[in-house]
């Protein structure tokens, strides 16, 4: 892979699980893990993790905090399926059963810097008010088979959920090697800060560069 | 302004009064910033805070400020009412003002009362609360309120704060403009006051007011402006306060100052007042300031008058209210009333605003440019679609309101209409109407579903290529006929249709008109001629002219002969009509009605008659003329012809004179009369001697007379008389009929008769009816219309369309004739097609007695019977029949490349001919017909054509063809469609979108293109052109290799299906959820409780299951525990032994019965001989391999746990691929021998060298499929072990175990138990979810639905199958696959006596059908049955398809058979045989051939699930499933539940198989081809897999095996083992040999090749051994193949 013409690009991604939001519930904690396409592939980091049980606190009683750190590094030869982030959160219910408590997923911002993103949560409902009751009392409450389901928008049409409750996260991204396969990010106001000093360039400018 | 010194001093008064109320208007600004009203003294203190100098009992001032007020507005209101008389518009600023006041009393007198009507407050003060803050609004609440004590600093800062606010909105919002909102402030400004409107603007906080207050106050800069002119003008005085506000800093200091003083005394009057702060100046400034508030009023009274009268000047009042705004500096404070506004003026003010368009028509002149005049284009010719209909009122009404548009007039077309596009309704509605709801539907329109049938004898397709489906239409016009004869015509029809006849006759003439031709060109020609003539005058004429002159004369006798045929016919028709309307006339007159409504006008065309005269003589004089010219002509040669003859004559004459003079020399008897005797005598002579020429006679003198008067006769004849006024014959219909009751008897009963009849006719189309029309009843014009078209949709070729007439007469019909219509060229389509008149008649005798004239029947038209004549049904029936166009307007019509003589002139298809020019096929030629046809470009039927002309013109050849909805696709598209294609990565990145086998798992496709390397495609590629190549290498074998193309068709499209029915998720799926428990469980979960932790007897768990797709490689293991074996051969020791028992047959019975005879006779020496066994299992799947520790004996223990990795096909462990993995697992007992090998000669005695080999005993084979779908397998297998094993012998140890071996010994074989499952447990797909269509009937679909789910709820662990779907993906119920079928007729022939050999044959026949789990090839996606000959065919199937085939198999033969649905290990849910017989139920394994008792332990068969037979299925309803526990009796109701039972009898479903099976022989040659083919590829491998070894073949050994293999075949592989070890024992009796021979059907090479490196020959070591292999084919029919393959290992002994 020669500096010049790169096949793939990277895409670094720092962050953290910063914290929750669920009014209800208390003593929760997360897991996440990566869904991405086929032309995508982690060269480094973790994949998927599994954060600390936090409590509420007493000075903030509606926040969670975890300040579960990300880090991963993708590289990619295709933004097609570009990765998306499956945070799903877990805690006991009023008998002490583990149940779920949320899933959520977004996108791994595209461009570079610094993000903060705060994703809703949602669960499965039952099928039927006996079906809750029972899973209520069983602790079994529904769940996806796979938490990468809420990554996808295939067969969502059969599920019914309700939200729970709210996840932030915060990303600091870096990339490596975009442009150069022709895949701009920045926005275009970047690009209008650029554009200014060339034009300015036939102006007053000319000449501290004539001199 | 009469009063206007009063209103000073009014309003001077009230600007005192204003001054002390001050206090009240600071409460309510406290008020107004907190938005809310504010208790009383809560405003007091704000008041207190703010304006310290106030004294403490203000509150006191204020009330009687009130007071007074009030008092004021009393009288004031009463005087400005008197005034509003003469001077209305000054009244309106005084309500104003008054209005102002008040509210602020009221404010301050409800302390509750919200603010909002009417707030008052001034911007400035706003900004301190509810404003957002400006940049600049500096003024802030506490430097007010430290700075109190100068109210002129403050003043200040508030004029800063409001300018710079309106600045900065002026700058902000300047582009704000909203009209609405500006009538909005129109409308509010009489409910609100001047300064509450800003303020009230600002307090909603930007809401609906803003942007009105900020177009004011945009508007306010100019308007200053101009005020300021004026009143300076005016007064001599600047308007302060609005040039202090606006125009501080851009204006000269002089009015600033002003102002500042103005401002000053506004905004504390009070302070004026009370504490005279600037006393001096007051006085002054108090004028100045009343002057300035009554040029103010004046200037309101005119925005108001303005207002009132004209909307247009906005401007002014928003003027005014901008002063106002700066008015509101503070203090000022005006107060207002809601006022009411009179109905009238509201009116009035509203007809201001609102525009009601009128419904008047409006002028064309307004619609259209002036100058101009409406252009109609329909008028020039153009088309002009028809407009949507539209009422004319609300046409009017648009128009208006348009029109009051600006540029409204380019709504109108040029016609002074609104433009519109044609009306795009279709006129018939499509979808015939329901005008009832379902419920109520008449019974007779009630839809009935029937089953579509399928006729077998569909022959002759329309084999078209592929692409368009066979879609082809034709449509049957059928639209009418007409009787020119018919059986009930009367006398009067008779001569009626006669007289039509005629009467067409003449009008087709007419309109042909040749007549009138010819004599055009024959004018013509004569003038040509005559011109000639003059031209060369008397010269003479050339040769060349002469000759032209000659041909011209020819034509015009020619034409003129025509013309006058032509005008002859044309007189007879005429004549002929005039003659048969006469008779008609008499027939009626005579028979005293009428019948037929015909009549006849002649229409006289009068000429003049001198100038007809003339012509008339003209045409006579001409044609005598040129007759007599002939004539002369004729008679000039004739003569000239006569000339020469009477010469020739004459020297002939002299000649014979001569002669004659010699003779009469001789005779001279006569000379009297010389000449005419001469003659005669000549005459004579000459008939008798030589035959002279004739005398010519003199030509006639034309007879110049007769001609003229033959010319005048013959024109005459043929033409009018001169005078004679040119008759037009007109036939019209509308003649009265004489009705019913005037008739005569006979009459009557005729038109009784005629009325009774009706016809129809019937569309055939091959000789079958496919249609008909409606019945019509017969008229008495005996005129039918039908008007129906028949859609045709056809499938076969067109051979023939026929119509039948028919006629109805009360219940019979009679076929009056058919009428063969010509099958269209296809190029004939619907909508061009003519209507063609095709005649019938019929040859049917009917007579009547009655009027009737009948048919074959001669009657007369004579009184006295003369002139009969006989007339026969006839007429013509109108029809067309084309190709139907489709929705896009494709023809329907078949190709024409198809090799159909009859069609062999059909021309190519071309679009053209949709719109009636068929065949036009050169654009030149189109062009010159669309010219000639005059088409309308503008008519959308010739948009095609015109769109064609445009580019044949233009020479462009890329005009679209299509219409595009995304007109702007291409702009979307970031690369073009060639690049696309182009593309490799783009080719990759679509191919694995599209979820293609090779790439639906690909990973990294390339950014750049050039990394994407042309390999990727190869197999892809290479497996699409395989998909046409059928590649014979790979199989051995042309047909299996045919064969495995076909099912791999079928597997991919089923597996297409299978992927798109992926798609489709449920619920469980996606979401995991417990199920409800019901009481038993929660009851077993009670129960469960008191369970001991550790039972003595621990009982396998069903563990959690596992979606597959979130597993990745290493994940899963496969746990096989291997716990024992049983009756595994055991050594013999290479001894010379006699056979012990030699038996060549086996029966039922012997077999049954075999265990003792085997007992007995088997040596008891082997208890003694220590003959040991000592075998291993070894475990192979995928690769890799896992064996078991050794075990002792025969029946070894070993109850090991064997863990082997498994790992997904590509990574890829999605349930699809999962369930297509064909790896198998392998478990082999091999018997570890240990040899001793010599030490060396030294050492001998003192070290013993060993070597370890490993014998092949037997296998076990267990497709993964097979753990997959059941999760765990856990049973007792039979072993397959070679029926003969060199070196060892089945034997079983008799005195062990006596008892248990009573049962077992039935058996013969191996068995081993096994435990195996996979870890962790893997959810199998769910089969699909897709209901298939079926040919079934829905009850029968329905009953069986319920039969299914009832045994699923109440056997759950019972397979029951009543419906099965068919290769094609079609449910079919099962019974319909049984029927007794005739197995090969050889096989039967084998065995003649024995019926048991037979079907142990049979059953080994169909056992050697290769095997092929349908879950392999059709992954998880269903089981599928095909019928017996596509099994034969297929030669593939699984245990489904063999069972149904054996089953079909014993039918045939007599036996009674049924089909087992059940359980079986290891293939789990399967299908058996059982069949019924001395008294005895088998079952029958269909794949291996096997049969079972129904009390034999071993039968893998476990569950019995229902049985079926050709005509029933029974469901197991016993205790037990097992088949040796239940009985098979079905006729028992109590056991067995029947689908078709006496409620729902069977229908009767016929069989899907076929009547007969047809095979075909067997190819000797091949198998003989193959079995050497084999036997190479087995050297080769062996050779291969002993890569470090020298591999010897034994051929001595080799050619032995071979001897044997064809005896193993004959027998079965049944007891020939000792046979022929004893006798290669006796030829290699110095060899150790291990071998066996490998039995497998045939279907590959490469099974074959995995069986036998699993069996490990291979692997011996040794460096001294030899390899002997042999391969036997055995060919059955219908290429049946069994393949033995012998293989040995030789060690030569010492």
């Amino acid at each position: 892979m020669t500096a010049n013409s790169p096949s793939v690009f990277l895409l670094m991604i720092n962050g953290q699980i910063e914290g929750a939001n669920f009014p209800e519930y208390d003593d929760l904690y997360c897991k996440y893990c990566f869904v991405y396409g086929h032309d995508w592939a982690p060269t480094s980091g973790l994949e998927e993790g599994i954060s600390q049980i936090t409590s509420k606190g007493r000075d903030s009683p509606h926040r969670l905090v975890w300040n579960f750190p990300l880090e991963i590094t993708f590289k990619s030869t295709n933004p097609l399926g570009w990765p998306q982030i499956v945070v799903s959160v877990y805690g006991p219910d009023t008998f002490g059963n583990d149940v779920v408590r949320g899933y959520g997923a977004t996108h791994i911002p595209i461009t570079p810097g610094q993000h903060t993103r705060t994703i809703p949560m949602f669960v499965p409902e039952s099928t039927s008010r006996l079906q809750k009751f029972t899973s209520w009392l069983l602790g079994r409450r529904p769940e996806f088979t796979d938490p990468k389901v809420v990554a996808q928008g295939e067969g969502r049409e059969v599920t019914r959920v309700s939200s729970q409750g709210f996840v932030t996260l915060s990303f600091n991204i870096v990339t490596k090697d975009m442009k150069r396969l022709g895949y701009d990010t920045t926005a275009t106001e970047t690009t209008h800060t650029h554009t200014h000093p060339v034009a300015a360039g036939f102006g007053p400018g000319n000449q501290t560069l004539s001199m | 302004m009469a009063s206007s010194s009063d209103l000073r001093e009014k309003l001077r008064k009230k600007r005192r009064a204003l001054q002390h109320s001050l206090q009240v208007k600071d409460d309510v600004d406290a008020d107004t910033q907190a938005l809310v009203p504010t208790d009383r003294s809560q405003s007091k203190e704000t008041a207190q805070r703010d304006m310290e100098e106030l004294t403490a009992g203000e509150e006191e001032p204020g009330d009687t400020l009130r007071r007074n007020l009030k008092a004021q507005r009393l009288r004031r209101r009463r005087k400005l009412e008197e005034a509003s008389v003469d001077d209305k518009s000054m009244v309106e600023p005084f309500h104003e003002t008054v209005g102002e006041v008040t509210a602020v009393q009221q404010i301050s007198q409800s302390d509750e009362k919200p603010v909002e009507p009417c707030v008052v407050s001034s911007p400035a003060q706003s900004q301190r609360g509810d404003l957002p803050p400006r940049p600049q609004a500096k003024p802030v609440p506490g430097s007010s309120h430290s700075e109190s004590s100068t109210m002129r600093q403050r003043m200040k800062d508030k004029l800063k704060a409001a300018r710079s606010k309106a600045e900065s909105l002026l700058q902000q919002e300047a582009s704000q403009d909203g009209p609405a909102s500006r009538l909005q402030s129109l409308k509010d400004r009489h409910t609100l006051t001047r300064f509450d409107r800003e303020t009230d603007a600002d307090l909603r906080g930007g809401g609906d007011d803003h942007p009105s207050s900020l177009n004011v106050k945009v508007k306010f800069r100019e308007a200053v402006r101009r005020v300021r002119v004026d009143s300076k003008s005016e007064m001599g005085l600047p308007t302060a306060e609005e040039a202090y506000n606006f125009f501080t800093f851009d204006f000269d200091p002089e009015p600033d100052e002003e102002t500042r003083k103005g401002q000053k005394r506004r905004t504390r009057p009070e302070g004026e007042n009370e504490e005279g702060e600037d006393g001096g100046d007051d006085d002054e400034e108090k004028e100045e300031e009343d002057k300035e508030e009554v040029t103010e009023v004046d200037r309101e009274h005119q925005g108001e008058d303005e207002e009132r009268d004209d909307n247009a000047p906005l401007m002014r009042d928003e003027e005014e209210e901008l002063f106002l705004i700066d008015q509101s500096a503070d203090d000022f404070l005006v107060f207002k009333r809601a006022e009411y506004m009179g109905y009238q003026r509201r009116l009035q003010s509203e007809n201001e605003l609102l525009f009601t368009p009128s419904f008047l028509t409006v002028p064309a002149s307004s619609k259209v440019p002036e100058n101009m005049k409406p252009r109609y284009l329909e008028e020039e010719g153009l088309y002009v679609g028809e407009r949507p209909p539209m009422s004319l009122t609300n046409q009017n009404i648009l128009e208006n309101r348009i029109l009051k548009q600006e540029q409204g007039r380019k709504w109108f077309g040029d016609d002074g209409r609104i433009m519109a596009l044609p009306d795009p309704i279709k006129e018939s509605s499509t979808r015939p109407p329901l005008f009832h709801i379902e419920d109520d539907l008449d019974p007779a329109l009630q839809t009935v579903y029937r089953k579509a049938l399928v006729s077998k004898h569909a022959s002759q397709y329309i084999s078209v290529g592929g692409e368009t489906n066979g879609d082809y239409q034709l449509d049957v016009d059928v639209s009418g006929l007409i009787f020119s004869h018919h059986p009930l015509f009367s006398q009067e029809h008779v001569l009626g249709s006669r007289l039509v006849q005629l009467y067409d006759q003449h009008l087709s003439r007419q309109h042909r008109n040749l007549t009138e031709h010819l004599t055009t060109k024959l004018n013509g020609l004569r003038n040509t001629i005559g011109n000639m003539l003059e031209v060369h005058g008397g010269q003479r004429l050339t040769p060349v002219m002469q000759q032209r002159i000659s041909e011209y004369k020819q034509e015009v006798r020619n034409t003129r002969r025509l013309r006058d045929l032509e005008q002859e016919k044309d007189r007879t028709l005429l004549k002929g009509i005039v003659k048969i309307w006469k008779e008609i006339k008499a027939l009626r007159d005579f028979q005293r009605f009428t019948n037929t409504p015909y009549k006849l006008y002649l229409r006289r065309e009068e000429v003049e008659r001198a100038s007809d005269v003339r012509e008339y003589e003209a045409e006579i004089q001409a044609e005598v003329d040129e007759l007599l010219d002939e004539m002369e002509e004729d008679y000039q040669r004739k003569v000239t012809e006569y000339r020469r003859q009477q010469e020739e004559w004459k020297v002939w004459r002299r000649k014979q004179r001569a002669k004659n003079k010699k003779k009469k020399k001789t005779q001279s008897q006569l000379d009297d009369n010389e000449d005419d005797e001469d003659n005669d005598d000549d005459d004579r002579t000459d008939g008798e001697a030589e035959p002279g020429p004739p005398k010519p006679k003199p030509p006639e003198e034309p007879d110049m007379e007769g001609v003229e008067k033959q010319v005048s006769e013959k024109a005459s004849r043929i033409r009018r008389k001169p005078g004679e006024p040119i008759l037009v014959p007109e036939l019209t219909a509308s003649g009265p009929i004489t009705p019913n009751e005037q008739c005569p008897r006979g009459e009557f009963a005729r038109r009784e008769d005629v009325a009774k009849r009706s016809i129809f006719i019937k569309v055939l189309y091959n000789d079958k009816e496919v249609s008909r029309t409606d019945n019509r009843s017969l008229n008495s014009d005996f005129r039918v219309h039908f008007g129906q078209i028949f859609n045709l949709k056809i499938v076969n070729w067109p051979e023939s369309i026929k119509l039948q007439v028919f006629e109805v007469l009360g219940l019979s019909t009679t076929l009056l004739a058919d009428v063969f219509v010509p099958v269209p060229e296809s190029s004939i389509l619907t909508g061009s097609a003519p209507s063609e008149e095709l005649v019938f008649s019929s040859n049917l005798r009917v007579m009547f007695d009655h009027e009737a004239v009948g048919s074959d029947v001669p009657f007369s038209f004579e009184v006295d019977g003369s002139n009969r004549q006989t007339l026969l049904t006839s007429g013509k029936l109108s029809c067309s029949v084309s190709w139907a166009v489709g929705e896009d307007d494709v023809p329907l019509a078949p190709p024409t490349t198809q090799p159909k003589p009859m069609y062999s002139g059909l021309k190519q298809l071309d679009a053209i001919a949709s719109i009636g020019a068929s065949g036009l096929n050169d654009m030149k030629k189109l062009g010159e017909w669309a010219t000639e046809s005059r088409l309308d470009p503008n008519d959308p039927n010739n948009a095609d054509i015109m769109q064609l002309l445009k580019v044949a013109s233009s020479g462009e050849v890329t005009a679209p063809d299509y219409f595009r909805l995304e007109q702007l696709q291409e702009e979307f598209n970031f690369v073009s469609e060639e690049d696309l294609e182009q593309s490799r990565r783009f080719r990759l990145l679509r191919l694995r979108n599209q979820e293609v086998a090779e790439f639906r798992n690909y990973k990294f496709v390339p950014a750049m293109e050039r990394e994407v390397t042309d390999k990727v495609f190869e197999e892809y590629e290479r497996r699409l052109k395989e998909g046409e190549i059928v590649d014979t290498k790979g199989h051995l074998d042309a047909h299996r290799a045919l064969v495995a193309k076909h099912l791999h068709k079928i597997r991919e499209s089923i597996i297409n299906r299978f992927l798109i029915a992926k798609h489709h998720f449920i619920m469980s799926d996606l979401v995991q959820e417990e199920q409800v428990p019901t009481i038993g469980i929660l009851g077993l979960n009670l129960f469960k409780l008191a369970e001991p932790k550790r039972p003595l007897k621990p009982q396998r768990k069903e563990r959690k299951k596992v979606t597959a797709q979130n597993l990745s490689d290493g994940d899963i293991r496969l746990l096989l525990n291997i716990i024992r074996a049983y009756d595994i051969p055991v050594r013999k020791p290479s001894v010379n032994k006699p056979a012990v028992t030699s038996k060549s047959t086996r029966s039922f019975t012997e077999t049954l019965t075999a265990g003792q005879s085997q007992r007995a006779t088997q040596g008891s020496d082997w208890l003694l001989n220590q003959v040991q066994v000592r075998p291993f299992v070894e475990v192979s799947f995928q690769r890799s391999v896992l064996q078991t520790t050794t075990a002792d004996g025969p029946n070894p223990c070993w109850n090991e746990d064997l863990q082997l990795p498994f790992s997904a096909p590509n990574g890829d462990y999605s349930t699809a691929n999962l369930q297509s993995m064909k790896d198998e697992i392998f478990i082999n007992i091999f018997d570890e021998v240990q040899y001793e090998l010599g030490g060396d000669g030294e050492d001998r005695g003192k070290e013993v060298h060993t070597r370890l080999e490993k014998h092949w005993l037997g296998s076990v084979k267990i497709p993964f499929s097979t753990i997959y779908f059941q999760s765990r397998i856990d049973g007792t297998f039979k072993v397959d072990t070679p029926p003969v094993l060199l070196g060892y012998s089945k034997e079983r140890s008799l005195a062990s175990d006596g008892g248990y071996d009573a049962v077992r010994s039935l058996t013969e074989g191996a068995f081993i138990t096994l435990f195996i499952t996979i870890e962790p447990q893997l959810v199998p797909g769910e089969t699909i979810r897709e209901k298939f269509e079926s040919q079934e009937s829905e009850g029968l679909l329905l009953a069986s639905e319920v039969f299914e789910r009832d045994a699923a709820v109440h056997f759950p662990d019972r397979p029951c199958l009543t419906t099965v779907i068919n290769i094609n993906g079609k449910t079919v119920f099962i019974t319909r696959y049984l029927r007794p079928l005739n197995p090969p007729q050889e096989l039967l022939d084998a065995f003649p006596n024995s019926p048991q050999e037979a079907t142990d044959l049979i059953a080994r026949y169909v056992s050697l059908i290769p095997s092929l789990p349908d879950s392999v090839s059709f992954a998880g996606v269903c089981d599928l049955w095909s019928t017996c000959d596509q099994f034969l065919t297929l030669l593939a199937g699984d245990e489904e398809e063999h069972a149904v085939l054996l089953c079909n198999y014993f039918l045939s033969m007599g036996k009674k058979a049924w089909l087992i649905i059940g359980t079986a290990i290891p293939e789990g849910p399967t299908t058996y045989v059982l069949t019924y017989e001395q008294n005895r139920y088998l079952i029958w394994n269909p794949s291996s051939g096997q049969y079972y008792g129904q009390y034999d332990t071993f039968c893998p068969l476990q569950t019995v699930g229902c049985l079926v037979s050709a005509d029933n299925v029974w469901l197991n309803t016993q205790a037990y499933t097992s088949p040796l526990r239940i009985r098979f009796d079905v006729t028992k109701a109590k056991l067995w539940k029947p689908f078709f039972s006496r409620a729902f009898p069977n229908p009767g479903l016929s069989s899907v198989q076929p009547e007969e099976l047809v095979y075909r022989h067997t190819d000797q040659a091949a198998a003989a081809e193959l079995q050497d083919r084999i036997e190479k590829i087995l050297k080769e491998k062996i050779m291969e897999w002993r890569p470090r070894n020298p591999t010897r073949w034994n051929r001595y050994c080799t050619s032995t095996l071979r001897h044997f293999l064809p005896k193993l075949e004959l027998s079965r592989g049944r007891d020939v083992a000792d046979e022929h070890r004893l006798e290669l024992q006796s030829l290699l009796g110095d060899y150790r040999i291990s071998g066996f021979p490998l039995h497998l059907p045939f279907s590959e090479v490469r099974p074959i090749v995995e069986a036998v490196y699993s069996t490990g020959v291979h692997n011996v070591e040794a460096s001294n051994v030899e390899f002997a292999l042999a391969v036997h084919v055995h060919a059955y029919p219908n290429n049946v193949l069994s393949v033995w393959v012998y293989l040995a290992s030789l060690i030569r002994m010492r």
